[in-house]
This record gives C-alpha cells, structure tokens and sequence, in this order.
C-alpha cells in the first residue's frame, strides 16, 4: 500500500470522524428549537453538547488540513470550486459557535431569541450544505482542461439535494438519540418520541439514497471489482435497522452507538466508492483529481503519517476520558446551582 | 479592484479581526492558569475567584478566537488556490500538525474546564487549564512556522512544478520561525498583561474589590514586564533575521532609499514614496541602524533603489507601522515598570492618574500587534513566499469578482456585528467584577 493509499484512507475517517461527532451536535441544535419549550430546557441541550462541540468540531479543520497537507491540489480545487457553499458553511458555524458562549450573557429574551435562531440556522446550514457538498463529490464535479463549470444552485441537483436531506436527517436522528442519553425529564421524553416518530422517514430516505447512488454516482465501479466490499453497505444499512430496534425498545444507548456506526458506515461507504479520486470529474475522468495527481510528495506523506498515527490515537484517548469524565445526565438543578453553565 | 485586491482585502481583514482575540487568548490562558495554580498552592479562594473572573472574560473572547480560526483555514483553499496548490506539500503539514497536535487540546480541555470545577480535585482541575494554555501557544507556534516558510522558505526544492518538502526539520527549526513565535506570542502576554491592569485600574478607581484587583494587578504587571522586555529583545533578533533574508522588507521598514554603509537611525523620518527619498530626516544618531541589523556598525544595506519597482513593498505601510509598534514596545516596558514599582510599594491607589492611564491603554497592545502582522504581511509584498512566488500568481482562477466581493461584503457585515457583540459583553463582564467574592469579603 502506498502512502497516497493510506492518506486517502485516513482521509476518509477523518471526514467520517467529523460527521459522526459533530453530526450530533449539530442536530442537537437544530432540535433545540422544537424539543425545548422554555429558557431552561433550551439551557438543558445546550449544556448538554456545551463541553464537546468544540472538540467535535476540530475534527472538521484537523479533515480540511489533512487534506491540504496531503493533497493539496484537491484543498486547492475542493475548496475554490465549493467556494459560495463553504462560505455559507462557515457563516453557519461561526454563528452557531459563539451563540453557544452568547446566549446566556444577557436575561434580554430578545438577545436569547437571537441567539437561539443562529443556533437553529447555525446547524441546520452545515449540517445540509455538508450533505449537498459530499453528495456531489460522490456524483463528481463537473471538470475539464478549462476548470470548474458548476455553479452554487448547480449544486442544488437532485442527488446534491438527497445527499443533504440524508445528511441532516441522520444527524437530527442522532442528535435526538444523544439528548435521551444526556437528558431527563420532558427534554428527555419529547426526544425519545422524536427519534422513534422520526426514525421510519430517515430508513426510507436512506434507502431512496442507496438505489440512486448507483445510479447517479459511479461509487458501485470499485464495489463490483472487489465484490467483498459491499459488506460495507450492508453493515450499514444493518447498523441502521439496530439502531432502530434499540430505539424502539427504550436503549438510546445502543440506539446511539449504532446510529454513530450508521454515519461513519455511510461516509465510508461514499469514499470507498471514490477510490482513487477524491473528486471525480463528472465531464471527463482524465480530469478528475485522484490520489495519483493532486497528493503530496512521498516525503511529506511519510512524516505525516508518522505524526498521524502518533497523535490522532492520543486526540482519540483523552476526548473518549473526556467523555467519559462528564458522563452522566444534565439536569436542570444543576445548570440552576452552577454558576459556569452556559 | 480585481480578484487579487479583493481576495487581499478579505484575508487581511479575517486574519487581522481573527487576530484580535487570538493575543488574550494567548496570554490570558497562561494567567488563567497561574491564578488556578497559585489557589492550588495557597489554597486561598481569593486566587480561585480570579482564575473564574478572569476565565470567563477569557472564555468570550475565546469564543470568537476560535470560529474565526477556521476561515483562515479555509482561506487559503478558498481564495488562494493557486498558492495552496504550489506549496501545498510544504505548507499545509504546519497546519494539519497543528490542528492534530494543538488546537484538538485546547478546544477538548476547554470544555473540561468549564464544566468540571466539580468534579475532579482543585490540581487536576488547574492541570486542564494549562493544557489549554499550552494548546494555544502550541498553536500559535506551528501557524508561525507555516508564516515563516511564507517569509523565509527553507527545507524545500522546486520539483513536479512545486515547491516539495524535502527537509521537515529545517521547517521545524527554522531560526526565523521560533523568532516569530517568541515575538508574537509574548507580545499576546502583553496585550493579556494590559487587560488585566486595565480592567483592575477601573475597579481600584472605584474602590471594587479593591484586594482582588491589586493582586491581579500585580501578577500582571509582573508578567508584563517581563514579556515587554523580551518582546522588545526577541524583537530585534527577529528584525537582524529580516535584514538579512528578506531586504526590501528591511529597507522599507526603515525607510532607506540608497544603499549605504554604516546607516544612521533617523528618530524622525518622512518617506515620501513617490520621489524615492525621505522628505524629512531629523535627530539623526549615527550607525545605529548598521549595528542593530548586521551587528557591525559599519555594515552595509541595500536601498530601496537597488530593487525593481516591482519587487518593493509599499513604503508608507510598512515604515510608519513598524516605528509606532517599536515605540509602543518601548512604552510597554515603561508602563510596566511604574505598575510593578506602584504594585510593590502598595502605592497604586494614590497615583489616579497612572490607573487612568493604565486603563486606557488596555488597546495598545492590540494596535502593536496589529502592525506587527502589517509590517509582517504588507512588507513581505509583493511576493505571497518570499522571492518565490508572487501574491498575484498565488490567487484562485476560477473565482468571479463578484462571488469575492460578495463574500467581503458578508465578512466584513458579520464580523462587525460579532465584534461589537464581544466587546460589548467583554466590557459588561468586567465592570461586574467576581460577585461571589463581594459575598466572601463581607
């Protein structure tokens, strides 16, 4: 296995990692807005992801500059091709990420009423946009000797559009499941209904994405060399139907952690299809870029792994103790008494 | 203006808003942590109601710190394509190592530390507050390093139409990059060291918490002179660096047209860009600038005239940025001094004035730090790596005028509403002042 080889799977998981862990802030945030029905339920989710979503979230900038580091002519291309769509990203996430350190400064409900919108919208944009960028990566960039010709609202095609109502729809499901375990009371009991009632339309949007996946995207190429692969998608969608039977009999626990294995599956799922390009050109595949054309030298690729595979274990180690340190219910008794909550 | 002004524009303004919070969040963390410390040794709550007061002014500020980081990430993609893709190889290691090794500790300790006063012992709790601190200077250290290869390039060779990594330890080590480390971030102390003395100055002038707010006083003054000192010495180092690597920065920063041996420093001087000389020079102390920038005072440096009009940074930016932030450095020492001598002598309630002074100055930190970044960045012009590429060739392609100015437009929207959002509670949270500790003096 080459070093491309190996930085294209790490890329992979750190994108997975991304999404698995941020996915359930983010549609924690976005529930917020309809699971809380007051200041202090408001309060409850947002301690609730309050300690993580930061740590979460540098999951996101340690992908983009993973692949700036080792491929940089995809961080060129990616990033000035999805140029309006990562703006929108981004204006979403820094609102979204002061609100969580705002909202609280001031009693005005106004200024909390503000705030509360940028935390909706601030997770709703990424947790869409993120969808709509991926899936038209999967389906490929319309690339040729002249460059890029899409387009924002070119983004917006039908799979672009899947791929992001899969994508939110996962996360809003894997953010209810995350409040049930890190909540009590009406918060907790309105986000068990939610992910039960929400759990049937998310099985039928994914299954709506997997039977057009191959028809859209040339993933199934790779699938149908090596046939083994398509274990992958199985397990997927096996994760999804547990993750469900475990909702459903009351273990939010397990319903998480296979709803957890759902995202990373699915994420997969896309970039094992995409080996080896990282963006496949939809117009001609001399233009796509691959691990072949746009990875870094052998030499940075060496020392990068050596430093990845010293510290990405470590950042695993500490956030899983972190976890582990703040496990345990938010209740709002305590978010009354202590004085550091948000 | 075109793509390259425009996309100029916008990276100036994200790095320079970014990089008004990033110097509190350097240097406060670091107090932050001694005051949490010095409640660990003392076990005296007064240190711990510090580490909180001062923690969550730290915690706003950070805030913004932090979101504003990830544009600049993705900047560089976003908007200078064809720069990210010609070093890419070099380049972008700094920043994936520092998100790896830096940025995932402090943001992981962070909410650890805020959400477990608690629950772990009073020395462990004070253990996660200087990861962080130590999260953030890590940080700082491998985004100077990136910014140095773009000052300085070392450890690469041009191959496959690139500049390739070829020596990772010359990056790692570079003499230029460690130099810019120790000056920015400790110049982060200072701005820290200022916010703390100003905002104690308003409470002990009005007579708040007048106990507490000595003794932050004090530590900060401490930690203000010293960091004044060093930044000043590391300062010059840095600037001998900048003599003998990149000229035409050197040459603009002093403003020197011709080349000459044994270059006299002119206390004032006025570039006038246009005729290629200074149309004032006055209190003239020989030498000074040969010795300070090649140890040799006789030494020789190169003119603005002995490079290409194409080659030169704009003078007036980079000249008159660079003499206010050295004179400001100078007033930095001074200032700390008079606080530590008052602080010592328990005489700081007395001297208004100085209190009055000392909080008004809590924003010229933050302006030298600015024009640090503007000699830094506007005197490396007009090359994106220094005699390597050029800013103009670094710019995406296939970006419209429009999309460009658009997002400019929203930046600078944006920003200013966050702006005006974390000063306005910057400024609410230190006028309260630490209430539980009202109730504990009473």
């Amino acid at each position: 296995m080459t070093f491309a080889t190996i930085w294209f799977v790490l890329w992979g998981i750190l994108w997975a990692a991304y999404f698995v862990l941020d996915g359930f802030d983010l549609g924690a945030g976005i529930l917020m807005n309809f699971i809380a029905k007051n200041d202090l339920e408001k309060r409850q989710i947002i301690n609730s992801i309050g300690p993580f979503w930061d740590g979460n979230e540098v999951w996101l900038i340690t992908a983009g500059g993973a692949t700036f580091a080792a491929f940089p002519t995809t961080y060129a291309y990616m990033f000035s091709y999805l140029y309006s769509a990562l703006l929108i990203i981004l204006f979403g996430l820094i609102f979204r990420g002061v609100s969580f350190e705002f909202r609280g400064k001031e009693e005005n409900p106004r200024w909390k009423r503000f705030f509360d919108l940028s935390i909706f919208f601030g997770s709703l944009i990424p947790a869409v946009l993120f969808g709509v960028a991926f899936g038209n990566i999967f389906k490929g960039l319309p690339i040729d000797v002249e460059g890029y010709h899409g387009s924002l609202l070119q983004l917006l095609n039908l799979y672009g559009l899947l791929t992001g109502i899969l994508f939110l729809s996962l996360f809003l499901y894997h953010g209810g499941l995350y409040l049930s375990i890190k909540t009590e009371g009406e918060v907790q009991k309105r986000a068990n209904s939610f992910s039960k009632k929400f759990f049937f339309p998310l099985f039928v949007i994914a299954f709506i994405f997997l039977i057009f996946t191959p028809i859209s995207t040339k993933l199934m190429e790779n699938y149908l060399k090596v046939k083994i692969l398509f274990f992958v998608p199985l397990f997927l969608v096996i994760s999804l139907i547990l993750s469900g039977y475990f909702t459903f009999k009351n273990k939010p626990s397990r319903g998480f952690l296979f709803s957890f294995l759902t995202i990373l599956l699915t994420v997969i799922t896309g970039i094992i299809g995409l080996y080896p390009n990282l963006i496949p050109s939809s117009l001609d595949q001399n233009y796509s870029l691959t691990i072949f054309n746009s990875s870094s030298s052998e030499y940075t690729l060496k020392i990068m792994t050596i430093v990845a595979l010293i510290f990405v274990p470590i950042v695993i180690i500490y956030q899983i103790w972190v976890y582990r340190l703040l496990r345990g219910k938010v209740r709002i008794d305590d978010i009354l008494k202590n004085e550091n909550s948000y | 203006m075109d793509i390259v002004g425009l996309s100029r524009l916008q990276f100036a303004l994200t790095s320079m808003f970014h990089f008004i919070f990033v110097p509190l969040t350097l240097g406060l963390s670091g107090l932050v942590a001694i005051f949490e410390t010095m409640y660990v040794k003392k076990n005296d709550q007064k240190y711990r109601e510090m580490a909180k007061f001062w923690g969550k002014l730290f915690l706003i500020n950070f805030a913004l710190g932090v979101v504003t980081g990830i544009t600049l990430e993705f900047q560089f993609g976003m908007n200078w394509a064809e720069y990210s893709k010609y070093v890419g190889d070099i380049f972008g290691a700094p920043l994936a190592i520092e998100a790896t090794v830096a940025f995932f500790l402090e943001s992981t300790f962070i909410g650890l530390w805020i959400f477990s006063w608690d629950r772990v012992s009073k020395k462990t709790h004070s253990f996660f507050i200087w990861l962080v601190a130590l999260g953030t200077n890590l940080s700082a250290l491998w985004i100077l390093l990136a910014n140095a290869f773009m000052q300085k390039p070392v450890g690469y060779v041009l191959r496959n139409g690139r500049a390739e990594m070829v020596d990772f330890s010359a990056l790692v080590f570079s003499p230029y990059g460690w130099l810019k480390f120790l000056h920015t971030n400790i110049s982060g102390y200072i701005v820290a060291a200022f916010f703390v003395m100003g905002v104690s100055s308003y409470h002990i002038l009005r007579k708040n918490y007048v106990d507490f707010f000595k003794t932050s006083f004090k530590i900060a003054a401490i930690f203000g002179l010293v960091s004044s000192i060093v930044v000043v010495l590391v300062g010059d180092f840095n600037g001998r660096e900048v003599a003998k690597y990149q000229p035409t920065k050197f040459a603009a920063m002093e403003s020197i047209w011709e080349t000459q041996k044994g270059v006299p420093l002119n206390l004032i001087s006025i570039p006038s860009p246009s005729q290629e000389k200074n149309s004032v020079e006055f209190l003239k102390i020989p030498k000074v600038v040969s010795f300070l920038a090649t140890n040799d005072k006789d030494g020789e440096i190169k003119g603005l005239k002995d490079f290409p009009k194409e080659d030169r940074p704009p003078v007036l930016a980079t000249f008159l940025s660079f003499r206010i932030m050295v004179l400001l450095g100078f007033i930095f020492i001074f200032l700390s001094l008079v606080g530590y001598y008052l602080s010592l002598k328990n005489r700081l309630e007395q001297n208004r004035l100085f209190l009055k002074i000392m909080l008004y100055s809590i924003p010229l930190p933050y302006i030298a730090a600015q024009l640090g970044w503007i000699v830094a960045e506007v005197g490396r012009q007009p090359w994106i790596v220094y005699g390597l590429m050029r800013t103009k060739d670094g710019v995406s392609k296939n970006l419209s005028t429009s999309q460009v100015l658009i997002s400019l437009i929203l930046f600078t929207l944006f920003y200013l509403i966050l702006g005006i959002i974390d000063i306005y509670l910057l400024f609410k949270y230190s006028k309260i002042g630490p209430q539980k500790y009202t109730a504990m003096e009473a």
